[in-house]
């Protein structure tokens, strides 16, 4: 079937709670209205209210009883209506959900989900907008996956449903309806904590991942390189074997991400690149980021994530060295 | 032998044998508040002690109130807008609340925007916000008000507001205005919890406007009122018919003054949202058709027209009259927020520290450049509502 990043999201959850009923989805409006971005559409209708439940305006309990739901054997899927507004549950994923396997040495998991959309350009309000995956990312024991195609979003969030430890599942929602193409109707696992090669070239490597895929990708056709393109598509664990074989064979490499550039993933992934491949570089690694501010009101936030431009010109300075 | 003997503890005052008793909710009466019933009767002596000016002037606020969101909601549908949330049906609540409020103490609503005109706010700066502009909360801190976005996450933010009254000895109160969907995020309680533990002068005021954007009051708590919640905490609390602008006003006036005396107090406003939750929401999805008619049925600004009739004030109310001037004052906000002059990119960087931090300036430096040199930059920026 043809399918929107969104609509992958829905089609998985379809698909996995009607192969393991251990698996609950909950979340505020997720249930009666299918989300405010339709992505948990027909589920309730579907799976009845007792495994698709409108929770209270609840961040933290939402968060927290999730751990606790899988803690005890299911497989809670739970949303959180946009990034932003996981801030105060972030005590429950750093307190408890990342911790209950180290905690209990293994006697107890948390294998569970956390949903959000993430990412600015869709004209939302403050809180609606942030790319906070370093923040996350920097939780051991969390795992974090940013998807960037329909096809990814599918196989992804079925793997992370069915993965043994807690995964944040980050939606880049301005390109949720962006494109459509090709995703299986069966049942099929993209595996965490693998990068892949979405586009060959042998000139410089650009690693990016979920929003921005596609203006990596824009701006790698026009780029007057031979652009290999590695999308991270799990931010932790990272892939970081991916990403030095293709700076081993490019020499050059830039990063992008919408987050903010100081002490982002961008800084740990050129880390990576010094400790593995720095004999192979023919120029310092560049960066292209948000920038270390909040995500500007909806009036002026297209300036702040990184354009086609940006990141060709980035691509131009790796190369004109 | 210890002190502490059990039956002798203060909580154990009163003891009871055989079956352990429940205490429940159900053991509670909480009434709610009310002076002009839904069918326009009401007791004179029950009538709060304003002179005839100030009853226009809510109705007046009302309105206002009634056509900010109508028109809001209309420029949205142009595309002149990002979202927006509408206030209506709950006028009673948010102007009978706001009316008691005096320009020294601060508010930081939810979903409640002429209050904010009344503190002296322009309109014009109101449709800045809603256009995601930034510098329309300038405006809103400069008369002690802001809106938070994360919904609960400004009540502790109101506690210490209150504290900082409370210690300078000022004579002022911080209110926050919250919704249903508000009482159950774990920071309402704590924040509850502290400014009652505290004794600082922090107002509460909850509107039960019956949803959190899908899910209905009964589904987000089962407790059996909003009111009640406050009682765990022990601070005081008291539940106001929100479609009745007096009862509000009365209550919330009361409130008010033992709030000025360190007894923070939670008030429930039961009242409706008729529109969406935002422009942005369906609530066909969730809402029965008959359940709005019968909401509409108690619409705040009948009920108080007819008592306004009754008290033989309406005759000196020119209604088409006000509407008109509402609607000439939100043209011209409309007008003066379409001619607000476009901002460079330096304000992205602006107000984030006190000083520029070097790698902030390096940002915004390299950022310019980059504009400069690639012009089909702007390809990929969107033209957004004029500013
Ligand atoms: C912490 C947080 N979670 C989720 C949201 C998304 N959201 C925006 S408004 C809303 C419902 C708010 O309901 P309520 O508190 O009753 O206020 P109302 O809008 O009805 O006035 C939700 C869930 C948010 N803004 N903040």
């Amino acid at each position: 079937m043809q399918a929107t990043i969104v609509e992958a999201v829905n089609d998985a959850l379809h698909t996995e709670m009607a192969a393991d009923d251990d698996v609950v989805v909950f979340g505020e409006d997720v249930a009666a209205s299918g989300g405010v971005f339709r992505a948990t559409d027909e589920l309730l209708e579907e799976f009845g209210g007792d495994r698709v439940v409108d929770t209270p305006l609840s961040e933290i309990a939402i968060v927290g009883a999730a751990t606790g739901l899988a803690m005890y054997g299911y497989r809670p899927v739970a949303e959180i209506q946009f990034s932003g507004f996981l801030p105060p549950a972030f005590d429950q994923l750093v307190t408890n959900a990342s911790r209950v396997r180290w905690r209990t040495r293994g006697a107890l998991t948390a294998p569970m989900v956390v949903r959000m959309p993430y990412g600015a350009g869709v004209r939302a309000l403050e809180h609606h907008s942030e790319s906070m995956e370093g923040a996350y990312a920097h939780i051991p024991g969390l795992k974090v996956v940013a998807p960037s195609t329909p096809h990814d979003t599918k196989g992804l969030l079925l793997a992370s449903i069915r993965d043994p430890d807690p995964v944040l599942f980050m939606e880049p929602k301005r390109i949720y309806r962006s494109f459509r193409e090709e995703v299986p109707e069966e049942d099929y696992e993209v595996p965490l904590g693998e990068a892949t090669v979405r586009r060959e070239g042998s000139d410089v490597t650009v690693v990016s991942w979920g929003s921005m895929m596609p203006p990596t990708l824009e701006a790698a056709d026009e780029a007057d390189a031979d652009v290999e393109v590695v999308d991270l598509r799990t931010i932790s664990p990272m892939d970081a074997e991916t990403v030095v074989e293709s700076v081993k064979k490019t020499g050059r490499a830039v990063v992008v991400h919408e987050g903010p550039r100081s002490h982002g993933v961008g800084g740990d992934i050129v880390a990576r690149i010094n400790d593995e491949a720095l004999m192979y570089l023919e120029a310092p690694v560049e960066r292209v980021t948000g920038f270390d501010t909040p995500v500007p009101l909806l009036s002026m936030e297209d300036y702040y994530f990184p354009h086609p431009p940006r990141i060709l010109d980035a691509i131009e300075d790796a190369m004109s060295v | 032998m210890s002190e502490n003997v059990p039956t002798e503890h203060p909580a154990n005052a009163a003891v009871s044998a055989g079956d352990p008793r429940f205490l429940s909710q159900d053991d509670l009466s909480v009434d709610t508040h009310q002076i002009v019933a839904p069918d326009g009767t009401y007791d004179a002596a029950d009538v709060p002690d304003l002179d005839a000016e100030q009853f226009q002037d809510l109705y007046r606020w009302m309105l206002t109130d009634r056509v900010f969101s109508r028109r809001m909601v209309s420029i949205q549908r142009r595309g002149e807008l990002g979202t927006f949330g509408s206030t209506r049906g709950q006028e009673a609540s948010i102007i009978g609340s706001a009316y008691t409020l005096q320009p020294d103490d601060w508010l930081y609503v939810g979903r409640a925007w002429t209050p904010m005109f009344m503190r002296g706010v322009p309109m014009k700066d109101m449709i800045l916000f809603w256009r995601g502009i930034e510098e329309g909360q300038q405006s809103f801190a400069e008369h002690n008000c802001q809106i938070a976005i994360s919904i609960g996450s400004h009540l502790p933010l109101v506690a210490g507001l209150a504290w900082g009254m409370d210690l300078s000895g000022d004579d002022a109160i911080a209110t926050a205005y919250l919704g249903d969907g508000a009482t159950s995020t774990g920071a309402a309680h704590e924040a509850i919890n502290f400014a009652g533990a505290l004794g600082v002068p922090a107002l509460f005021y909850c509107q039960n406007n019956q949803y959190a954007i899908s899910l209905s009051a009964d589904q987000q708590t089962a407790a059996n009122t909003l009111a009640q919640k406050a009682l765990a905490y022990g601070m005081d609390a008291i539940r106001v018919d929100g479609q009745d602008v007096l009862a509000v006003y009365d209550a919330v006036t009361e409130a008010r003054e033992r709030v000025r005396n360190g007894e923070p107090v939670f008030v429930e406003s039961v009242t409706y949202r008729m529109d969406a939750h935002t422009t942005s929401d369906d609530p066909t999805r969730y809402r029965s058709d008959e359940e709005v008619v019968a909401w509409e049925a108690v619409d705040p600004l009948e009920r108080y027209r007819e008592f306004l009739e009754s008290e033989g004030l309406w005759a000196d109310i020119d209604h088409d009259g006000i509407v008109e001037e509402i609607e000439a004052e939100f043209d011209a906000a409309l007008e003066e927020a379409n001619a607000f002059a476009e901002r460079g990119i330096e304000e992205i960087f602006a107000h984030v520290y006190a000083e520029l931090p070097p790698e902030l300036q390096r940002q915004f430096e390299e950022f310019s450049d980059l504009l400069e040199r690639r012009p089909e930059m702007y390809d990929h920026i969107e033209q957004r509502p004029k500013g």
